[in-house]
């Protein structure tokens, strides 16, 4: 009964499927971009790895939220981990290794999105918003009364990374080694994450976000697939919040705040989820935005920011990426009348 | 004697005082083209809910081929070969046609948890949601998104995914519903040709459909079985027709 193996693979809608997971030719221009970044403004390399690490850290809460349908405020919760992770073991002398460190950051953050995503995914909506939101206020409490582990209120500082691969120095005054490094590691999470979504387990997850309800009526474990991706995602976050405790060499209470956590998701809003590249153009304009605004009008520049977030919400639900795709659309689209 | 293909023994559920399902007994045989008819509120999604596991029973029994399901998980049901449409779509509306298959057949074969590779280097997935789409129709528009297409062709969509389950028992929630008459034969003719050794249990109102399509007839009133017989004698029982069918010959 079983159909003959290659007979509808010819049609374009199999062409379609069996060839979206190929590289375009555009998506080399954001790595040549962020090369090219390295040589042109070498004093901005502090300023480059901050952008690189919020990329990472939005790119983790593109899994989720944009693909996983999963609405969180609660991410920072995982880059809070990874960074602590790293800094608490640095500090102690325990261990101070950068590369395995971020994998510790990555398995503890993992541990924590695990543990609470069996707890939490088990319900939906507002109440999850609030418990996402919940779990990173009492892990924020919990960083500031360890004070004899974590620093409590003031954090741990001169923190002592070992080099990179025992050669290259974190000279915190010409961040080049960060750069590269934080630009390496951002290229391999993007490729896992790339890799992910356009599997079937990605695409499951878009299955799980459409339509819940439909998932579970053609048996998929809905709620094992959102915590593993859940998990997943809570590592990626735990990278991102390790290597930026190393690039830094400090660590506090603020990576586990909620202006982190709303910070990361309005640079996914603004970038446009749920499209990979949503995580880079959204921090890119995140931080320009800032920038500039800050410079002009350094009292109130968010309000700048906030009227620009208003009319993305009411003109471009899908972010600058969407409306890039629109316009795209409306170009390649004939003109019904002319 | 061998078991029948799905059978519930003295199936109840109640929502607060509302009792939903009364002490139904129902069996569907195996190749079964069977109907459940009945007025609004008699329990008709109720019961395909009971079935499929999206809601527990109060009390009583749901067997499929003599073993207890009555406990098992919506998922483990579909694995076991219990499958379902909706009366209102559900659908993965900004996905492609072909996508929305693959997602049910990828599920059955147990290629959806795969990770490191692509969805679309499963060519035996794409090939098989593609068949899928073939036996309705729908292979022209396999690459268009949901969202784009007629509803009349999403309601063939929410078929093709029941159908990428390869299902031994389907369970068809009115679907017709809000089809334009004039498209209505599309989905009628579908479903006369599915394949003849699946179990099948359509809830409709549409009376042309149930007639045409059904073998037998359950009707549910009040969350109780009313009566069962074939077309020609649920047509000519004149209770149905006082309760059902609108002839109430008092008042």
């Amino acid at each position: 009964m079983t159909p003959p193996a290659v007979d509808w693979i010819d049609h374009p809608a199999a062409v379609a499927l069996a060839g979206r997971h190929r590289v375009r030719a555009w998506e080399v221009i954001p790595w040549l971009l962020a090369l090219g970044f390295y040589f042109a403004f070498p004093k901005y390399l502090g300023f480059g790895t901050e952008l690189l690490i919020t990329i990472l850290f939005a790119l983790s809460l593109d899994l989720v939220l944009g693909y996983a349908g999963i609405v969180t405020l609660g991410q920072a919760a995982f880059f809070g981990a990874g960074a602590y992770t790293v800094g608490m073991l640095a500090k102690r002398g325990i261990w101070n290794e950068p590369i395995t460190g971020l994998i510790l950051a990555a398995a503890v953050a993992a541990a924590i999105g695990l543990g609470s995503g069996l707890v939490l995914l088990r319900t939906g909506g507002l109440t999850l918003l609030m418990l996402t939101l919940c779990t990173m206020a009492l892990l924020e409490e919990a960083a500031n009364l360890a004070h004899d582990y974590t620093g409590g209120f003031d954090g741990l500082d001169s923190l002592p990374i070992a080099p990179l691969l025992g050669r290259f120095e974190f000279n915190p005054l010409y961040p080049t080694t960060q750069y590269l490094y934080v630009l390496a590691v951002l290229f391999v999470c993007f490729v896992f994450v790339r890799t992910l979504v356009y599997s079937p387990f990605g695409q499951s997850l878009t299955g799980i976000r459409e339509n819940t309800l439909r998932m579970h009526a053609v048996g998929a474990p809905v709620r094992w697939r959102l915590v593993l991706a859940y998990a997943l995602s809570a590592a990626i976050a735990g990278v991102a919040g390790g290597i930026w405790a190393q690039a830094n060499a400090y660590v506090n209470l603020g990576t586990l705040g909620l202006d982190r956590a709303a910070t990361v998701l309005i640079i996914l809003v603004l970038g446009g989820y749920g499209r990979l590249y949503g995580a880079f153009v959204g921090a890119v304009a995140y931080m320009a935005l800032a920038h500039f605004l800050s410079k002009i009008y350094p009292t109130a520049w968010q309000l700048g920011l906030g009227l620009l977030l208003v009319v993305i919400a009411l003109f471009a639900r899908n972010g600058i990426l969407g409306l890039t795709e629109a316009a795209a659309r409306w170009r390649r689209a004939p003109r019904a009348i002319s | 004697m061998t078991a029948p293909l799905l059978e519930t023994r003295a199936l109840c559920r109640s929502f607060g005082a509302l009792t939903a399902a009364r002490d139904i007994d129902f069996t569907l045989e195996a190749g079964a083209r069977h109907a459940l008819i009945g007025p609004n509120g008699a329990g008709k999604t109720t019961f395909v809910n009971l079935l499929t596991g999206v809601i527990p029973p109060s009390s009583g029994a749901i067997l499929m081929k003599g073993r207890d399901i009555t406990r098992m998980d919506q998922a483990r049901r579909v694995k076991l070969g219990i499958a379902r449409t909706f009366q209102i779509n559900r659908l993965f509306r900004r996905l492609s046609v072909l996508e929305n298959v693959y997602i049910a057949v990828a599920e059955r074969v147990g290629a959806a948890p795969s990770m490191l590779r692509p969805a679309g280097a499963r060519r035996d997935v794409v090939d098989e949601a593609m068949h899928v789409l073939e036996t309705l129709k729908l292979t022209t528009d396999a690459g268009r998104r949901i969202s784009e297409l007629p509803y009349g062709r999403q309601r063939l969509v929410e078929l093709a995914i029941a159908l990428g389950l390869k299902p031994e028992i389907l369970l068809l929630d009115e679907p017709a519903a809000g089809v334009p008459s004039a498209e209505s034969h599309i989905i009628l003719d579908a479903i006369d040709g599915l394949p003849r050794d699946i179990g099948i249990l359509i809830i409709d109102h549409d009376m042309d459909l149930v007639f045409r399509f059904a073998q037998r007839i359950t009707v549910l009133v009040s969350g109780a079985v009313f009566a069962t017989g074939t077309p020609p004698e649920i047509g000519a029982d004149p209770n149905v027709r006082a309760v059902y069918l609108g002839r109430a010959g008092h008042g």
